[in-house]
């Protein structure tokens, strides 16, 4: 299955990026072919209104079943549950991409059933 | 004649001014309709207690999709400007506060699935004081449509006499749509950094607008020449000054017109108004080409 990472960077040892709708990058993995792409989220990040949306779709059409990320709001919860997407949370603790998918991988993620955050504009 | 009390600073005095020019005039005999176009908190009615005859609500048109004829293909999604639609897994979600109602996606759907039915943003309210005509929007808190609201009162004002807008502070979206249109922009400031500085954004505002516009002084005698220096450098003219007198404030604070708990003041609304009158007669071209 394909998961996606919230990142600063582009690569495995990028810091993860706390934000979801205007985070910098989608790190993805997979987790049969144990192949990391990196997908830019440039488009939303000045984006004023609908980031969350926007990231939400990209995130659905690359495939991903699984998302790990630092918050939610409310527009892009709902958009990923409409998609079937399981969210885990990053707590302070996970400095780094590769860190997220070691907690993730050993079920140390806590999942999300609502929004973390309230919406917010830029 | 239309006329628009903006500035870009906030809290200058434009309520003030909007409300006391319009009294002052419909005193004088005129037939005046004051437009409170400041949605997100209209203020003119405390200080003109006007009675209010009717009160409608203002509606955006939002989309709605019938299932049955859905097929999933998220054409409406991709034409969307406003990530107000996103189709997931063949279903459409609609989040109604990003949408603009620009109709792209009810009309470019294959299916005729989608339709556009009415959603409540605000209300308009018109009414008269023994004076003058008045019209106020009021957005609805949590909305961010702004710019329909203040349009709805715009159109409501009409040509009734004499309009008197009074816009919302700042330069973008909402106080554009109040300032369109308008025969003149009076553009009040203070003399302080932040007045001046808030006044460079919105002479740029009337500027790209096209409109001709003069600039009223708020607290005038605070002493920042500064300001006089950057009008006189610009070839702007300032047709209003309002000394610092804390006896405005006071009768302000009570909700009361500057021209009744202060009639010395009133000369100074009607020579106002005589220049806006001279102003507005003037071709375009004058005002453009003191900026070159």
């Amino acid at each position: 299955m394909k998961i996606a990472i919230t990142s600063t960077g582009e690569g495995i040892q990028s810091k993860v990026d706390r934000s979801f709708g205007r985070a910098k990058w989608f790190v993805t993995f997979d987790t049969e072919t144990k192949t990391v792409e990196a997908h830019s989220n440039d488009q939303n990040i000045h984006a004023s209104h609908g980031a969350g949306i926007q990231a939400a779709q990209n995130v659905a059409h690359l495939g991903v079943e699984a998302l790990l990320t630092g918050n939610v709001g409310p527009n892009a919860f709902r958009t990923l549950q409409a998609a079937s997407i399981e969210i885990f949370l990053l707590d302070a603790t996970v400095e780094t991409v590769e860190d997220a998918l070691a907690r993730w991988e050993a079920g140390d993620l806590p999942g999300i059933g609502a929004p973390t955050r309230e919406g917010h504009w830029v | 004649m239309k006329i628009a009390i903006a500035s870009g600073k906030g809290g200058t005095g434009k309520t003030t001014i909007a409300t006391n020019l319009a009294l002052s005039r419909a005193e004088a005999g005129e037939r005046i309709t004051l437009a409170d176009c400041d949605v997100e908190e209209p203020n003119c009615h405390i200080f003109l207690k006007p009675h209010i005859v009717s009160s409608e609500p203002v509606t955006v048109q939002k989309p709605e999709v019938i299932e049955d004829r859905c097929t999933g293909c998220g054409i409406c999604g991709d034409v969307c400007e406003y990530n107000a639609i996103a189709v997931i897994k063949k279903k459409v979600l609609i989040f109604p506060e990003l949408c603009h109602s620009c109709g792209a996606c009810s009309l470019l759907c294959p299916e005729n699935a989608i339709i556009e039915t009415p959603r409540n943003v605000g209300i308009i309210e018109k009414g008269s004081t023994a004076k003058l005509s008045f019209v106020q929007g009021l957005l609805n808190i949590g909305e961010l449509m702004s710019p329909t609201v203040i349009h709805t009162v715009r159109k409501a004002a009409g040509n009734n006499g004499h309009v008197i807008v009074d816009a919302p502070p700042g330069t973008s979206c909402p106080v554009i749509e109040a300032v369109k249109e308008s025969d003149f922009v009076v553009l009040v400031t203070e003399p302080t950094p932040f007045g001046l500085y808030d006044l460079t954004l919105a002479v740029g505002m009337v500027r790209e607008l096209g409109l001709p516009f003069a600039v009223a002084i708020n607290r005038s005698d605070l002493g920042m020449s500064e300001l006089t220096r950057y009008c006189d450098s610009e070839g702007i003219d300032i047709i209003l000054e309002i000394p610092d007198d804390r006896r405005i404030a006071e009768a302000y604070s009570r909700g009361e017109m500057i021209i009744h708990a202060l009639p010395e003041y009133r000369p100074l609304f009607d020579s106002c108004w005589t220049e806006v009158m001279r102003r507005h007669r003037l071709p375009l071209s004058k005002q453009k080409e003191e900026v070159l």
